[in-house]
């Protein structure tokens, strides 16, 4: 039985998981942020 | 720790350091997950199947460190009220959740080819996956009082009460008979190689910083939400 295909599941997991879950915080803040800044110019 | 409470000092701090981390986090990932697959050796009994060792084994740690920063924020909560404890318990509750699934998803990619299952109840999986239901437990709990304009004390509570599983995670391996290895890395002594345990120090620091970037990220955006609601609240009055 070939390991690799194991390997790259588990690698694909973690970096999927990981970097998907940061590019989505990123996202998230960065809209929360803008609409903040936005409702200044409202004042 | 008390400086940081207030959230204008915390932002000032946040901002420089969330970019910093998240690229660190980024770079040392790259280097240690390169030199894990491509120049480490393999393992003399396990051969390749190690190499999932450098993406599981800082799953783990990560886990389990999100949880007993809850409970440290849970605990400032409610000893002292700080302002930015439960929006830091919040923030890190969903990374620590994603972390512990990494962790149980390449255990069982990493159990199949070296013990011939995917799923064993043993003491370390089941109170790791006990963990995983935790996180889930105080994500619906810490929403549910937010939604109702609480102050998150209950969820506090059982993320306090939720660290008992942390000792139980760690001791398993010598609690119970196990497939689970036992403790390879202890505060004076290693019993992996040096070959080995380098590019797995370089992978636990890089994914150690960018879960801190995503924490902090997860921090301002609730912050700004925060502000947000604040003022639509006064526009509205």
């Amino acid at each position: 039985m070939s390991h690799w295909p194991f390997i790259a599941g588990a690698y694909a997991v973690a970096l999927i998981g990981t970097f998907g879950l940061a590019g989505w915080s990123l996202a998230a803040m960065r809209r929360t942020e803008r609409a903040v800044e936005s409702l200044k110019g409202e004042r | 720790m008390h400086i940081l409470a207030n959230p204008t000092r915390f932002l000032r701090l946040a901002r420089p350091l969330t970019a910093w981390l998240g690229w660190g986090g980024a770079l040392l990932i790259a280097v240690g997950l390169s030199w894990g697959l491509f120049a480490a050796p393999p393992d003399y009994l396990q051969g390749d199947t190690v190499r999932i060792m450098y993406v599981h084994v800082p799953a783990a740690w990560l886990g389990m460190a999100g949880w007993a920063g809850i409970a440290a924020a849970s605990l400032m909560q409610i000893v002292w009220r700080h302002p930015l404890a439960a929006v830091a318990a919040r923030a890190l509750a969903l990374p620590g959740a994603v972390f512990t699934f990494i962790c149980l998803a390449t255990g069982s990619l990493w159990g199949r080819p070296a013990w011939g299952t995917w799923w064993e109840w043993d003491g370390r999986m089941t109170s790791m996956l006990v963990l995983l239901f935790l996180y889930i437990g105080f994500i619906a709990l810490a929403d549910a009082e937010r939604e109702r304009g609480g102050e998150g004390r209950l969820a506090a509570i059982f993320g306090l009460v939720g660290a008992i599983n942390l000792p139980i995670i760690h001791y398993s391996v010598l609690w119970w008979r196990t497939l689970h290895q036992g403790q390879s890395i202890g505060l004076t002594r290693s019993s992996i190689d040096s070959s080995m345990l380098w590019p797995l120090f370089i992978s636990a620091a890089g994914f150690s910083l960018l879960f801190g970037a995503i924490v902090l990220m997860r921090m301002r955006a609730a912050l700004a939400q925060q502000k947000v609601e604040a003022r639509l609240r006064r526009m509205a009055a």
